[in-house]
């Protein structure tokens, strides 16, 4: 049997200390270790972004990240995004307003894509948004209002300063 | 008729649940100790077992159980997603068992193994000895129609699975009359339905020695009963749950795992088990979308009227027969209701094939039959000489046509404003003009197909629905649908009918969205576009029997007659002056808690929808193509649509841009691809299938044409599928229309274009 390794993470502000088989992923460690099943799988092999999360505020492939590689790192899943308080945030908001989800399987991954673009770009131009989300499969929206849905949660955390 | 809440874009009643996380699909029921099933699948396409040997799997620990052909019942079931028929005569093809002792494409299921973890598991399908007799694959409809050619399953004489078809007038005298005969030759090609979320069931026996399945379905009461068939034991002894579903397309209108998840639980005493395939699994044994040969032969008038259209069709279905003989059908039935002539004559054939089985996606059928007319038609009109859209005008269908087979009837059709709109919305006449003498390697032009469609199944299938509402102490309702959400949006658009009858806010109607078949009212589920124009018949029906329930129970506390009453804002009204009465809440709290009169309020309905109702729209495209590279770019694309009244503009939009983006895929460049000498899949996977990225799509335009369907209490009709169904076909024209040159297959990828114009000298 492989050891069996104690992980220490940060996931959502949350700090957690897991024993998990020495071969799983991140995206298995949230899931099935954490319960925190909003980060979705479409392909387990890097090509949809379903299972995107932020890990030290970059954006990755959850199901391409060994669990073992998130040994003392900050995550932040779909889960970890609205405040404490329950506002969600400003992504959230304007996925739900603009009509962005349909099935929803895409959404976790799309938001949590957007979230790096625009920490790192407050401002995008729709072409920036497509390049940012590039990685991320959808088959239900055609892809339209999730670029609108991310123009206004621009402007909306402009007008708020909030970030 | 002025509505208050139905027309309106309210936000999506499952919005916050899916953008938190909170919402559960069926893989996010994680249950300690569950069990993983794998499937053992096989590397030929067309092979019989001569021998399996299980015991080194069954022996490797942390396996539970191992499952071959000779485990499952000796009972032969169908698959697809259609109500059951009483009538033998009708019912889909019984072709398959759970495991098979003989492989018919590369990926059929012979064996499954349940083991504590996904690595036991996987480890345990390589122990399996599986000793295989190949046969020839056959790989095209031609190789499994040759004569003499083996049998993919023994009662279909030349693999033919069907060949129903239909007369309409007299062909033979049409042509004769006609001035003009036109020939052509088109095809589609094998695409996947790639919904983000994999197919994924789990089972468990409960405490009465009942099967639960949790699974990812769009058709849950057919699940109980196909499971139950399946197994050879009592439908109500199944009992289905579907929790959220990540999409589906048509790919979940079908009984994929769920037997064989039911037979692992079984197997393990019970224990709860998960089967959920990997995205190459789902790729190849799920379903597909059925790649569709046409011979369309047409006889016109010089001035430009239809006089008939002979259609010979040849369709692969693959494996299994699942959806393909109904597919074959409804393609050549859906279309003919567009351009109404003396004569049409159909001759479909649906031929096994060894490849993975092709099965319900989004347009059944129609996708391919309006690729091969839309463009069938515009060869002609170039031919002709005259403008594509006249000719197309001039053969248009008019309200009150009826359906001369299935005495369906036209009572709304907006087919000529969805054309005036969509020729405005692309500037039509000024781009044609300033096309007309392009040189140079970038070449634009612009196309257009036409679509008709129905709402439903009738008269071939059932159409019923169930809704039950109970009205809770506060003036809320709760509101239980057996329709399915499945991304489309129908459990919002349903709340919006309810909230529009009882005249409250959406947010009082509490939609309980997962179906269970222990507890949800019978319906048949999401396909064919039905459910916001049939379920939305049992809905209506549910809530205005809540409604005069109320009202009579008000003419109880109060002595005004329920007929001068009505619902407003929560209130209880004079219906002539607007005036309050009470609250809604006080009247809820007396049916609750009245200690002489109460009687809590609920509706528990079901309809039986004998009816159908057309649908239409059109598809313009604009095109850039790049003759040096083969690109062809998609610079503006409009959708306009008669679907009747829009019940949720946004939600409506959102159904027609995820439509569009599947037809470009579709026309562009989706296509599953099989070595051609032994049939295994060469691209199955999100990476190498290609479905349209976020850079992919252009700005896609929108428009409805609201008519109002006089069948539908809210004047809507089918939107779901129709927005995939023209797209490919216009682009295909607009193509033509840029560089002369005529496709005549898809997908229309860069490296077939580029041959093409090589083809024809344009390089
Ligand atoms: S599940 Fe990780 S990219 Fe698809
Ligand atoms: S909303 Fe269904 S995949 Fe994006």
């Amino acid at each position: 049997m492989k050891p069996v390794p104690r992980i220490k993470l940060k996931v959502n502000g949350q700090e957690y200390q897991v024993e998990v088989p020495a071969d799983i992923t991140l995206l298995e460690l949230l899931r099935e270790y954490l319960s925190l099943t909003g980060t979705k799988e479409g392909c387990g092999k890097g090509e949809c972004g379903a299972c995107t999360v932020l890990m030290d505020g970059q954006a990755v492939n959850s199901c391409l990240v060994p669990a073992a590689k998130a040994e003392g790192s900050e995550v932040l899943t779909i889960e970890g995004l609205a405040s404490p308080d329950g506002r969600l945030h400003p992504l959230q908001e304007a996925f739900i307003s603009e009509g962005a989800v349909q099935c929803g399987f895409c959404t976790p991954g799309m938001i949590m894509s957007a979230k790096a673009l625009l920490d790192q770009n407050p401002h995008p131009t729709r072409e920036e948004i497509k390049v940012a989300l590039s990685g991320n499969l959808c088959r239900c929206t055609g892809y339209a209002k999730i670029i609108t849905a991310v123009e206004k949660a621009a402007a909306m955390i402009a007008g708020e300063g909030r970030g | 008729m002025a509505y208050t809440v139905v027309g309106k874009s309210i936000n999506r009643v499952d919005a916050v649940a899916k953008v938190t996380g909170q919402a559960k699909y069926t893989g996010d029921f994680i249950e300690r100790d569950m069990l993983v099933g794998k499937i053992l699948r096989s590397p030929y396409a067309h092979a019989i077992v001569k021998n399996i040997d299980v015991s080194k799997a069954r022996a490797l620990p942390g396996v539970e159980a191992v499952l071959t052909y000779a485990d499952v019942p000796k009972i032969k079931f169908a698959t697809a997603g259609h109500p059951y028929a009483l009538d033998p005569k009708h019912r889909d093809k019984e072709d398959r068992t759970i495991l098979t002792s003989k492989a018919r494409f590369v990926g059929d299921a012979i064996a499954a193994v349940v083991a504590t973890d996904e690595l036991t598991a996987a480890e345990a399908l390589k122990l399996i000895e599986v000793e295989y007799e190949v046969l020839e694959p056959l790989l095209t409809p031609e190789a499994a129609m040759r004569e003499g050619a083996p049998l993919i399953h023994d009662d279909c004489e030349r693999n033919i699975l069907s060949s129903y078809g239909y007369e309409i007038g007299a062909i033979e005298e049409a042509f004769q009359e006609a001035d003009y005969i036109f020939e052509d030759e088109l095809e589609t090609s094998i695409v996947q339905h790639c919904q983000l979320e994999n197919h994924v069931s789990c089972a468990y026996v409960d405490s009465d020695g009942r099967i639960v399945i949790v699974t990812s379905t769009q058709i849950p009461h057919i699940v109980r009963r196909i499971v139950g068939q399946a197994l050879g034991i009592p439908w109500g002894r199944v009992r289905v749950i579907k929790p959220c579903v990540g999409g589906g397309f048509g790919s979940k209108q079908d009984v994929c795992l769920e037997p064989l998840t039911a037979l692992m639980t079984l197997a393990v005493g019970g224990r709860p088990v998960r089967l959920e395939l990997s995205r190459e699994e789902c790729m190849i044994d799920t379903r597909t979308r059925h790649a569709i040969k046409y011979k369309i032969k047409t006889g016109v008038s010089k001035d430009g009227k239809l006089i008939g259209m002979h259609i010979a069709a040849i369709s692969n279905t693959g494996a299994y027969a699942s959806h393909g003989h109904s597919i074959a059908m409804a393609g050549g039935t859906k279309f003919r209701i567009l351009y109404p002539m003396k004569a049409l004559k159909y001759e479909p054939l649906t031929v096994y094939t060894n490849l993975p089985v092709a099965g319900a996606m989004r347009g059944y059928g129609s996708p391919q039959i309006t690729f091969a007319v839309e463009s069938h038609l515009e060869n002609i009109a170039r031919k002709l000489g005259i403008d594509p859209i006249e000719f197309r005008k001039k053969n248009l269908v008019n309200v009150g046509y009826v359906d001369p087979l299935n005495g369906n009837t036209v009572r709304s059709c907006g087919i000529r404003e969805c054309i005036e709109k969509g020729k405005e919305l692309i500037k039509w006449d000024e781009k044609k003009a300033r096309y007309k003498n392009q040189a140079g390697t970038k070449r634009r032009g612009l196309g257009m197909a036409c679509f008709s469609y129905a709402s439903g199944t009738h008269p071939v299938g059932l159409e019923m629905a169930g809704a039950r509402i109970v009205l809770n102490q506060d003036g809320s309702v709760q509101l239980q649908i057996g329709a399915t959400e499945i991304g489309q949006g129908s459990d919002t658009v349903f709340a919006q009918m309810v909230a529009e009858v009882l005249g409250i806010p959406v947010d009082m109607v509490h939609v309980i969205s997962t179906q269970d078949t222990d507890i949800t009212p019978f319906d048949t589920g999401a396909y064919a576009s039905r459910q916001t124009y049939i379920t939305g018949m049992a809905v209506a029906k549910a809530a205005l029997e809540v409604k005069e329930k109320i009202l009579d129970f008000v003419w109880g506390m109060t002595d005004i007659p329920a007929h001068a009453l009505d619902i407003k804002e929560q209130n209880i009204v004079y219906k002539h002056s607007g005036e309050v009465v009470m609250p809604l809440a006080e009247v809820a709290l007396h049916t609750y808690y009245d200690t002489v009169f109460a009687r809590p309020i609920t509706s528990d309905t079901s309809n039986n929808a004998r009816i159908n109702a057309f649908v239409f729209g059109v598809t313009f495209a604009e095109v850039e193509v790049d003759l040096k590279t083969g690109k062809i770019e998609v610079l503006e694309i409009y959708n306009v649509h008669d679907s009747g009244k829009i019940i949720n503009p946004q939600l409506a939009e959102g159904q027609v841009h995820g439509g569009v983006g599947m037809g470009i895929g579709y026309a562009l460049a989706e296509q599953m691809l099989f070595d051609e000498k032994t049939g295994k899949p060469l691209n199955n996977n999100l990476l190498d299938y290609k479905m349209p990225t976020i850079m992919d799509i252009p700005d896609i335009g929108v428009a409805f044409v609201e008519t109002f369907e006089p069948t539908s209490p809210f004047g809507c009709k089918a939107l779901g599928e129709p927005p995939t169904i023209p797209v490919a076909p216009a682009i295909r024209n607009a193509v033509l229309d840029a560089t002369g040159v005529a496709f005549n297959r898809l997908p229309m990828n860069p490296q077939r274009v580029f041959e093409k114009f090589k083809e024809a000298g344009l390089i």
